[in-house]
């Protein structure tokens, strides 16, 4: 569904990827874990045509998204939630939710969507009025989840998604995604909790210094001597 | 002071408020989406009014058709501003677009003497504009009532748009967060753009209704205006549309109110605002509207 080849990218001196080639199977939920710095980020970030890549290919669906506009990498049904939720907290929860269909023009599709989020967060429903920045953090990453899912993604990126938030609710929020995958929507995500996020894994990179260091099957890596050592703890 | 006194200065007071109101709502609104302080925008204003004359002496148009089509061209204008002075330096520091804000102004005050003529030219004032209606023993001019309500139209309108509409959302969603913004297949260029043709058509309003109070056109005419919009935008917050409109009534009935109490002090009409700008800044810097919420990250 989607492969990134030889993936290069440079922040102003900086070689922040270093030929990441990864691929992203139809159906299926993939992590990315490693530590800060690793270009896991940036690695999302250029697949969205936020940052430009100096080399290397993006391929999604058969076609070549390296470089095209942010707005038409959304529109093929790819989407990112970004890292820290960044949800428009001067808007109402619903206004946050319309603005995620902001580029679909199917009022019943939208509907439909609406009615499918407030059902995976109905906290969100019961808030709809309420400006996004009054919420907390898990309300938010909610919002943020949700305002993603809004524009109908077949790729539901998401860059950690549980940072800051309580146990909990981390809990909470990674159910929800594998819920989301089950509806058939695809997951490349990014967790530092790499345990959490591996066990729901059917697939992991793990980066290191901008590069591939190792990949693997979820539950092989949650079981590799050298993972555990640098990533679980154990 | 009478109350005849009183009530016909209200009236001025209100129509001059709400010439300002219409023109501090174009800084407020470009400062909201860029953080820039647009110092052009006086000069669009100027724009406007020219654009107005030229209609209906050269082109002999009738004043409705004059009015509108002086409101397209001031449109495209300050689109061409934000074109051609902001969007390359979109990726800059913040002090290099003022600078260049500064710079657009003053070519375009140039220009204009060159292209304008630096001679004062006279808006011709069609007669719906320029009766004097009676009311007791009050006389007022036309167009200071119809002012305020071309002004409330006006902001009715650009009310629903940033409220109600998709556009509008997403106008205020890039006014927080730019790259989330992207993130939602927003075209954060087209929303800039369209920020800067309501602000442009809101001066080029203000600007022909300017003309038709004061009918005297100087190239230089909109730097006054444009300092004095700017202070509005300031007293009430910049980057609240709600703020501007306060602080342009504000400043409108204080200076005129101030003029009629003590008629000796004319002559310091303008200096006042800036001492108000003075105040504001030392007893609430983030100006009526502006709020320090906080926000939980």
């Amino acid at each position: 569904m989607l492969r990134v080849e030889n993936l290069n990218v440079h922040y102003g001196g900086i070689h922040a990827l270093r030929g990441i080639t990864l691929d992203v199977e139809e159906g299926k939920i993939i992590s990315l874990i490693g530590a800060n710095g690793a270009g896991k980020s940036t690695t999302l970030r250029t697949i969205m045509g936020l940052e430009k890549p100096s080399k290397g290919k993006i391929i999604y669906n058969g076609k070549e998204i390296t470089g095209k506009q942010t707005k038409e990498i959304v529109k093929s049904n790819l989407v990112l939630v970004p890292e820290g939720r960044r949800v428009f907290t001067n808007l109402s929860v619903i206004e946050n939710l319309i603005l995620g269909s902001y580029i679909r023009n199917d009022a019943k599709e939208i509907q439909k969507d609406l009615d499918w989020v407030f059902e995976l967060f109905p906290i969100l429903k019961s808030r709809q009025e309420q400006k996004a920045g009054t919420m907390s953090g898990g309300e938010q990453q909610m919002l943020a989840v949700g305002r993603a899912l809004m524009t109908k993604p077949k790729l539901l990126m998401m860059d950690e998604p549980s940072l800051g938030l309580a146990p909990l609710i981390v809990k909470n929020i990674i159910e929800i995604i594998k819920k989301i995958n089950q509806e058939g929507v695809t997951i490349l995500l990014i967790e530092q909790n790499a345990k959490a996020s591996l066990e729901i894994s059917d697939y992991a990179y793990v980066l290191e210094t901008g590069e591939v260091f190792m990949e693997g099957k979820g539950m092989d890596l949650l079981n590799n001597e050298e993972v555990k050592k640098a990533y679980l703890g154990t | 002071m009478d109350l005849e006194l009183f009530l016909q200065q209200l009236a001025n007071a209100i129509s001059l408020g709400s010439l300002y109101a219409l023109l501090a709502i174009g800084y407020t609104m470009v400062y909201g989406i860029l953080r820039l302080i647009n110092f052009a925008h006086g000069d669009i204003f100027m724009f406007g009014t020219y654009m107005a004359f030229y209609m209906m002496t050269s082109f002999m148009l009738p004043w409705g058709a004059a009015f509108i089509i002086a409101i397209i061209l001031t449109i495209a204008f300050g689109v061409l501003v934000e074109k051609a002075a902001y969007k390359p330096l979109r990726n800059s520091p913040r002090m290099s677009i003022m600078i260049s804000a500064i710079g657009a102004s003053f070519l375009i005050e140039n220009l204009a003497i060159v292209v304008f003529g630096g001679r004062p030219k006279s808006l011709p004032v069609p007669d719906l504009f320029n009766r004097i209606i009676h009311i007791g023993n009050v006389s007022v001019v036309s167009i200071t009532f119809i002012t305020p309500i071309i002004t409330m139209v006006a902001l009715a309108i650009l009310m629903f748009i940033v409220n109600k509409t998709k556009t509008g959302m997403a106008m205020r969603a890039v006014s927080k967060d730019y790259e989330a913004a992207r993130l939602m297949g927003i075209d954060v260029n087209f929303i800039i753009t369209f920020t800067f043709a309501i602000g442009s058509a809101l001066a080029a309003i203000g600007g022909i209704m300017w003309g038709l109070k004061y009918p005297s056109l100087l190239p230089l005419m909109g730097v006054m205006p444009g300092l004095k919009c700017f202070i509005a935008a300031v007293i009430g917050g910049i980057g609240d549309i709600r703020g501007a409109v306060i602080g342009g009534f504000i400043l409108g009935l204080i200076e005129i109110m101030l003029i009629a109490v003590f008629p000796e002090l004319t002559g310091y009409r303008d200096a006042f605002a800036f001492v108000l700008l003075i105040v504001i800044l030392l007893v609430k810097p983030t100006g009526i509207m502006g709020k320090n919420i906080a926000e939980k990250v």
